[in-house]
């Protein structure tokens, strides 16, 4: 087990190079010089200062030595500064001379969008275990049916057009929700109570749409699993030695067809993160997609590259978590029966 | 094709694609109005007899921008799975017949593009480049090949020691003859399904970029960019944001169903009944 956690982390390393290795060449298909885009938007960019921002990323010397350098620097966790006005550090805060500390603007948008997104599992779990469970014990009955149907709307519904319909009902015909933002004006006047119930129900449409076609795609993958639980020699034994039903389906049953979800929320994890996006934009949460999608309209350099490498580097810790956890949770990977 | 027919899923699938497909086709002699023609007089008009889907801000027909938008939404779902797949099929083979340090170079690429954020990736490149249709559906296809080349590859790994290939081998066939002739055409099967579902997905990528003002460009129209209209007027005019979303949801779902009829279909379990 420890040496094939030893393996896993080594493993990473050279995933890390590839990822930074692609993401240094989407840079370079920025027509002309990068600096440009930073005088752009941002008109009091001296020469001066584009300057200072070539020398920053060596774009005098060959490319080779630029993405060496480049990754010499990502690796010391430095991932720059914003080409904004603001011109924060992008990931991780500073402090400056007078004890003045700048956040980092990663550093405030991922807990947001790991909120949303880990709220966001716990529902798909909660919810698309009991559907596809249900649908594979009345397989071909109305129920079976309806959690198919659901399925294929909720892998078909466009998240965006979803949460504009949502944000029309529940937001402006009904206003029983929020439509914008984590926190209501006065926010900080409230009780800590009130606080949490305040950011509650400003996270639930950005989590609803977010979990959206996790719900779908995990209903049928735990009925389908099911289904094939179901047919093996070991639930008929179980059948035959007169366990209750409902054992023989909760238990039996149940324990081995949700053993893969562990791999599968894994595998998800770019996806929710990569959706995050969309939803964050349309309700104006301060999350990682918003971050990105604001730096990619402005064409913010530092801030794109420093998310696309830090996303993968999450993707990568959330596949390994995963397939520990699948290793720690069956029973014959833990006792080293089978690799 | 009689199983076809039989089939629910895929055939409800078909009538669907093949309905959209009918309607952007003849988009040009079924709209009713030019459109990009701005009409000041008729501004955000709910819809009527007159405009069956109503206008928008700029006075323009919806139900016209909603047929072109079809035509949108068609190209670039084909073009970028066309291209997935292309890459898909050219690798997984490389991978698949030598094996070797071929095959792990190429595996661990997969591996590594499958770890970045595909839509963060996606809109990494667009900031780079100018968002223009052309761009859009490059982009797509060429961050959605992995699927295919791993497909490719497991089918090539089980079929390279079946009797009829080591028989090609033994009589001398060139690599080339070996993969066009006996590998490819043996392994399209679960291609033809995942290249159906990935259409879908591509359908919902470029209505995304649209929406979030990064994919197609206006005044071409797209449903996409419709929505963002229906956004900004979300509180006075419904019909900007009900229609291109249902349309977006039947053509996914159309491909979907397809996708899916074709798995049945086409597994080789499912044959017997």
């Amino acid at each position: 087990m420890l040496k094939y956690l030893i393996k896993r982390i080594l493993w990473m390393i050279p995933m890390l190079i590839g990822i930074s290795l692609i993401s240094f060449l989407i840079m370079q298909l920025a027509p002309g010089d990068i600096t440009s885009n930073e005088a752009a938007f941002n008109p009091k960019a001296s020469e001066e200062s584009r300057q200072k921002l070539r020398e920053l990323y060596n774009l005098d010397k060959p490319v080779i030595v630029q993405y060496g350098l480049w990754l010499k620097r990502i690796s010391q966790l430095d991932f720059g500064n914003s080409f904004a006005s603001h011109q924060r550090p992008v990931l991780w805060q500073t402090e400056d001379k007078n004890g003045n500390i700048t956040k980092g603007l990663i550093q405030e948008a991922l807990p947001i969008t790991l909120l949303i997104n880990l709220l966001g599992i716990f529902i798909i779990f909660s919810i698309s275990i009991v559907l596809g469970t249900l649908a594979s014990v009345r397989q071909n009955t109305w129920v079976d049916r309806s959690v198919t149907l659901f399925v294929f709307v909720g892998f078909a519904i466009p998240g965006f057009w979803l949460a504009l319909l949502l944000m029309y009902w529940t937001g402006v015909v009904n206003q029983w929700l929020p439509i914008s933002g984590l926190h209501s004006p006065g926010y900080l006047n409230l009780s800590e109570f009130d606080q949490t119930l305040d950011l509650l129900k400003h996270l639930i449409l950005p989590v609803l749409i977010s979990c959206l076609s996790g719900l779908a795609g995990i209903s049928l993958y735990v009925r389908n699993g099911m289904l094939e639980v179901l047919n093996q020699d070991f639930i008929t034994t179980a059948r035959a030695k007169g366990i209750n039903e409902k054992k023989v389906v909760f238990v039996h049953a149940l324990k081995n067809a949700i053993l893969p979800l562990i791999t599968i929320v894994g595998l998800s994890i770019p996806g929710l993160i990569g959706g995050s996006v969309i939803a964050e934009s349309i309700f104006a949460i301060p999350g990682m997609g918003k971050l990105f999608y604001d730096a990619v309209l402005m064409r913010d350099f530092p801030v794109i590259m420093g998310i696309l490498t830090i996303g993968s580097f999450l993707t990568l810790i959330g596949n390994l978590l995963a397939d520990l956890g699948y290793a720690w949770a069956d029973p014959r990977v833990r006792k080293g029966l089978v690799k | 094709m009689r199983v076809f027919f039989r089939n629910p899923l895929a055939l409800s699938g078909l009538i669907i694609i093949v309905a959209i497909l009918i309607l952007a086709l003849f988009a040009p002699l079924i709209a009713p109005y030019d459109p990009n023609f701005i009409d000041i007089d008729s501004i955000l008009t709910a819809p009527s007899t007159k405009h069956i889907m109503g206008t928008d801000g700029l006075g323009r027909d919806v139900f016209s921008r909603m047929l072109f938008g079809a035509q949108i939404s068609l190209l670039v779902g084909f073009v970028a799975v066309g291209i997935a797949t292309l890459i898909g099929i050219i690798l997984g083979s490389i991978a698949g017949f030598y094996r070797g340090w071929v095959d792990s170079l190429i595996m661990r690429l997969v591996d590594i593009m499958l770890s970045i954020p595909t839509f963060f990736l996606i809109l990494a490149v667009i900031a780079f480049l100018t968002p223009s249709i052309w761009n859009i559906m490059i982009v797509i296809g060429l961050t959605s090949w992995m699927g295919v080349t791993r497909l490719v590859r497991a089918e090539f790994f089980s079929l390279r020691q079946r009797e009829f290939v080591l028989a090609a081998e033994t009589m001398g066939a060139s690599d080339f003859k070996i993969i066009f002739s006996h590998l490819l055409p043996n392994s399209l099967t679960p291609v033809i399904v995942s290249s159906v579902l990935g259409i879908a997905s591509a359908v919902l990528v470029e209505s995304g970029l649209s929406f979030l003002g990064l994919g197609v460009q206006a005044p071409t129209a797209s449903w996409g960019n419709i929505l963002t209209d229906g956004k900004e007027y979300i509180q006075f005019a419904w019909w900007l944001s009900l229609f291109p979303g249902l349309a977006i949801l039947l053509t996914v779902l159309g491909y979907n169903l397809l996708g899916e009829g074709l798995r049945d279909i086409l597994d080789p379990k499912n044959k017997n009944n």
